[in-house]
């Protein structure tokens, strides 16, 4: 069985990647940290609104989270993409993107704008719960110092909370990596539309399927890397004996220095 | 809100007050609270003199903290009208009725006014050091480096000055107690509220904070303090204020009060808490 497997294909894939095939994962990364960034901001926003006075602030936020955490994310792709400029009468998502200094080809503003809606919704929930596992006692000792609402939660809550928050932030990006290849479905060429181009030409489904699940995993595998090290980084200040990555490097390097300058 | 009706009474008084205003700190005229039903605070009146300290004690659920927590506004009060250095506190007089003040003052009167909770809410994330200039720097807008040379003063005040980079959770409770008091006074604050400050501290700690609390009523700090500690309301207090069920009950100078008791209710709890 394994024997009818080109296994020649799948290390060209894995070890000599084409320029296109680069490209095409670079668009992935992309459009999985710009989706992942919108949905931090919006579900903070969100997170915000739901605590706000204001009723039709938590209103909002409440509706939101209803459609977004209700409705598939593969409807929400293709709603945005097909339907919001016929739903506003006017090209809101255009065919080339300008954003000045840069542009973006319009399939790929949809797929990072629904993507990122979607998280919103998720990242509402991370938020907020890391926001509530902050002893009230923080805020007040912020306000009696004279601090406002605002700068209390930005300089003394949300940076606490950020500790509570980034282990599930990290399984959400986890997430978004690989819910970028829905994007596939409105055309954009990224990871998963190659996979599929090459099979739909040589019918050679496990090679370029399994080839590319393997790039999947590298860059999940990345990023959980990268996770840990940033975890420990906001942990390092409450155990404030314990190095943090940067200086443990600093301390691995000096005995060799010391060693080299006297060799020398 | 009944507090109105007093303040018309009070109007006629207005130049003797004004004279009196530069003496008086705190003012707090029958000030009352309630928790949904439940009526905490039924009408506190107290005064306290520029640089005098008044110890609060009663027995638990008394209200002592609840009307500490109101001096600086965390807690709203629902009549009555409390007073700090002349300007009514957390709220704003609007055509004879008093409503909520906006955020950025009551932020500012906060600011003038130091509190010391029971459980310390030191910064975790932040050093001895970055505590305590948080709000100079954030709130108040001094250079960075000028708050660093008065937070290191500070800390030396309170006995820390080696721990000046050490983070909450590597110090011991007396210990983030006395970094949470020089956070407080980093504010140069004219009133000091002290909620309960060694409540939450292992007996071998109350000593510490308590010697950091003495040095600062002697210096002239105005104070009001709620505590269990009798040693020291007896030491360092001007007067003492006995609560209970919402009520000052007796109001005395400490040694009148703990030699002879004028309530009968002082009398049970005393007889309690020092046997």
């Amino acid at each position: 069985m394994l024997a009818s497997v080109d296994w020649h294909v799948v290390w060209e894939r894995l070890f000599h990647p084409d320029e296109i095939f680069l490209r095409a994962l670079l668009t992935t990364v992309y459009i999985a940290v710009a989706a992942q960034v919108l949905g931090v901001v919006l579900g903070l926003a969100a997170a915000l609104m739901r605590m706000s006075r204001i009723a039709p602030l938590r209103w909002l936020s409440g509706f939101y989270v209803l459609i977004f955490r209700g409705t598939p994310l593969l409807v929400q792709i293709f709603f945005v993409y097909y339907g919001v400029n016929l739903l506003f009468g006017f090209a809101l998502i255009p065919t080339t993107v300008n954003f000045g200094l840069f542009t973006m080809d319009g399939a790929v503003f949809a797929g990072i704008l629904a993507l990122g809606l979607n998280e919103g919704a998720y990242m509402r929930e991370i938020i907020r719960a890391g926001i509530d596992a902050i002893d009230k006692g923080q805020m007040e000792a912020a306000r009696s110092l004279g601090m406002r609402q605002g700068l209390a939660m930005r300089r003394i809550v949300l940076p606490q909370a950020a500790r509570v928050i980034v282990p599930p932030l990290g399984n959400e990006f986890n997430a978004m990596i690989k819910n970028t290849s829905l994007v596939f479905t409105i055309g954009v060429y990224e990871m998963f539309s190659d996979a599929e181009i090459h099979y739909s030409q040589t019918f050679q489904p496990v090679e370029f399927f399994g080839a590319v699940a393997i790039w999947y995993l590298v860059l999940t595998s990345v990023w959980t890397v990268i996770q840990a090290a940033i975890e420990r980084k906001l942990a390092a200040s409450e155990r404030a004996d314990e190095l943090t990555l940067w200086e443990r490097m600093v301390e691995a390097w000096t005995p060799v220095q010391a060693w080299a300058r006297g060799a020398r | 809100m009944d507090a109105s009706a007093g303040m018309g009474a009070r109007g006629a008084l207005v130049p003797e007050a004004a004279s009196q205003a530069a003496d008086v700190v705190v003012r707090a005229i029958d000030v009352h609270k309630r928790f949904g039903r439940l009526e905490v605070l039924k009408g506190i009146d107290l005064e306290v003199a520029r640089g005098a300290v008044v110890c609060i004690i009663g027995p638990s659920g008394s209200g002592k903290s609840t009307f500490l927590r109101c001096v600086n506004h965390l807690e709203k009060i629902d009549a009555g009208r409390i007073e700090v250095n002349g300007h009514l506190i957390g709220y704003r007089e609007r055509n004879g009725k008093l409503v909520e003040d906006s955020e950025k003052s009551i932020a500012r009167q906060r600011a003038e006014i130091g509190i010391v909770f029971q459980r310390f809410n030191l910064f975790p994330h932040k050093t001895a050091l970055e505590n305590i200039i948080e709000a100079p720097v954030h709130v108040r807008g001094v250079p960075r480096k000028e708050a660093l040379v008065g937070a290191e003063a500070l800390l030396d005040r309170v006995g820390l000055a080696d721990k000046r980079d050490v983070y909450p959770g590597k110090l011991s409770g007396g210990q983030q107690q006395r970094v949470a008091i020089a956070r407080a006074l980093a504010m140069n604050p004219t009133l000091m509220l002290f909620d309960e400050a060694t409540s939450a501290l292992d007996p071998e700690m109350i000593g510490e904070v308590l010697d950091v609390m003495k040095v600062l009523a002697r210096e002239g700090m105005t104070m009001i303090v709620v505590t269990h500690e009798m040693g020291f309301a007896r030491e360092a207090a001007d007067r003492i204020a006995m609560m209970d069920d919402g009520r000052i009950v007796e109001m005395g100078r400490p040694e009148e009060f703990f030699a002879d008791p004028k309530e009968e209710r002082s009398r049970q709890f005393l007889s309690k808490i020092l046997a």
